[in-house]
């Protein structure tokens, strides 16, 4: 579950950024992301976030949107692997 | 590719002249290409104009008209109507003499109902609504204010709300946030066009394998 998780969300990170096939790979849990890519303003993260819901199938409130989840790999993938209870 | 005007009839029974690029040699197999709406709109342009090029090539004339308050039309969008924007794609398919509609994303929301149609990746207002809505939650609290889904959407129904830089008046999103894409059209799926929607995309991309993609789908069904 979890190892399957991580390769949606790089999968995921690939389609919203743009990113060449394999350059996702080289993410770790330390890679920046909201505040380091320039291209993640508040309406990418938005779109990067209902396309989490519909492909990880889980629900994102509101409320449960913070800085630190967004700001590095590692931050967000353990944000979607709580939420999809791995 | 050449700029068209049209008449565009409006809601208040006034008439406004509006833009439409257009592949037109006054072929038989004519489009009506119905764009994506607000961000979405800006982030599949590109990829729309592409495939209206390659259905120019493959003998298919198309038209791309503004919906009155986007793009290059003078009318503010504060003050528009999905109705209105339903009878502007109407007037501009009548207009251009259009045997069928190709709308994308949000666009599918607005085809003519008298026309055959193909949606690409059709969407329903209230998922539009749903992530415009977030993008200006989350720009709000960079700027250290609180709004709530509820709260906004009670403001936009009262008084009208900018959201991701477009002004919706009330009476727009009242009419809006319901609309699904008609069921009659042909749907193609991204998964038929291959890689992911270039309107997921944080910044406007292009995609010529997709472009060719979405355009052979179309010129395959209308027939050479």
């Amino acid at each position: 579950m979890s190892d399957q998780t991580d390769l949606l969300l790089r999968r995921i990170l690939t389609d919203v950024l743009g990113l060449k096939p394999g350059q996702a790979d080289e993410f770790d849990a330390d890679t920046g992301l909201f505040g380091h890519l320039p291209e993640l303003d508040s309406m990418a993260v938005a779109g990067l976030l209902t396309e989490l819901e519909d492909r990880l199938d889980i629900i994102i409130e509101d409320d449960e949107i913070e800085g630190e989840m967004l700001e590095s790999y590692g931050g967000l993938l353990a944000f979607v692997e709580a939420k999809r209870g791995a | 590719m050449e700029v068209a005007s049209w008449p565009c009839p409006l809601a208040d029974g006034g008439t406004s002249s509006e833009f439409a690029l257009a592949c037109d040699r006054g072929r038989a197999r004519r489009l009506l290409v119905v764009p994506a709406l607000f961000d979405e709109g800006n982030k599949l342009r590109r990829f729309t104009v592409e495939v209206m090029r390659r259905l120019d090539a493959a003998g298919i004339d198309s038209l791309l008209p503004d919906l009155p308050g986007c793009n290059e039309s003078l009318l503010p969008l504060e003050n528009r109507h999905p109705g209105e924007w339903r009878e502007a794609m109407a007037a501009a398919a009548r207009h251009f003499g259009a045997a069928a509609t190709l709308a994308l994303r949000g666009g599918c929301l607005f085809t003519p109902a008298a026309l055959p149609a193909f949606h690409y990746a059709p969407v329903k207002a209230a998922a539009i609504l749903r992530q415009m809505l977030r993008a200006r939650i989350l720009s709000s609290r960079e700027a250290g204010i609180d709004e709530t889904r509820e709260a906004l959407a009670a403001q936009a129904l009262a008084g009208g709300l900018t959201l991701a830089g477009y002004p919706l008046g009330a009476d727009f999103y009242r009419g809006f946030e319901a609309m699904e894409p008609g069921a009659a059209a042909t749907v193609i799926a991204q998964n038929q066009i291959g890689g992911s929607g270039l309107w997921l995309r944080a910044e406007p991309d292009e995609n010529p394998a997709q472009a060719d993609a979405l355009a052979a789908l179309v010129a395959g069904i209308i027939g050479a």
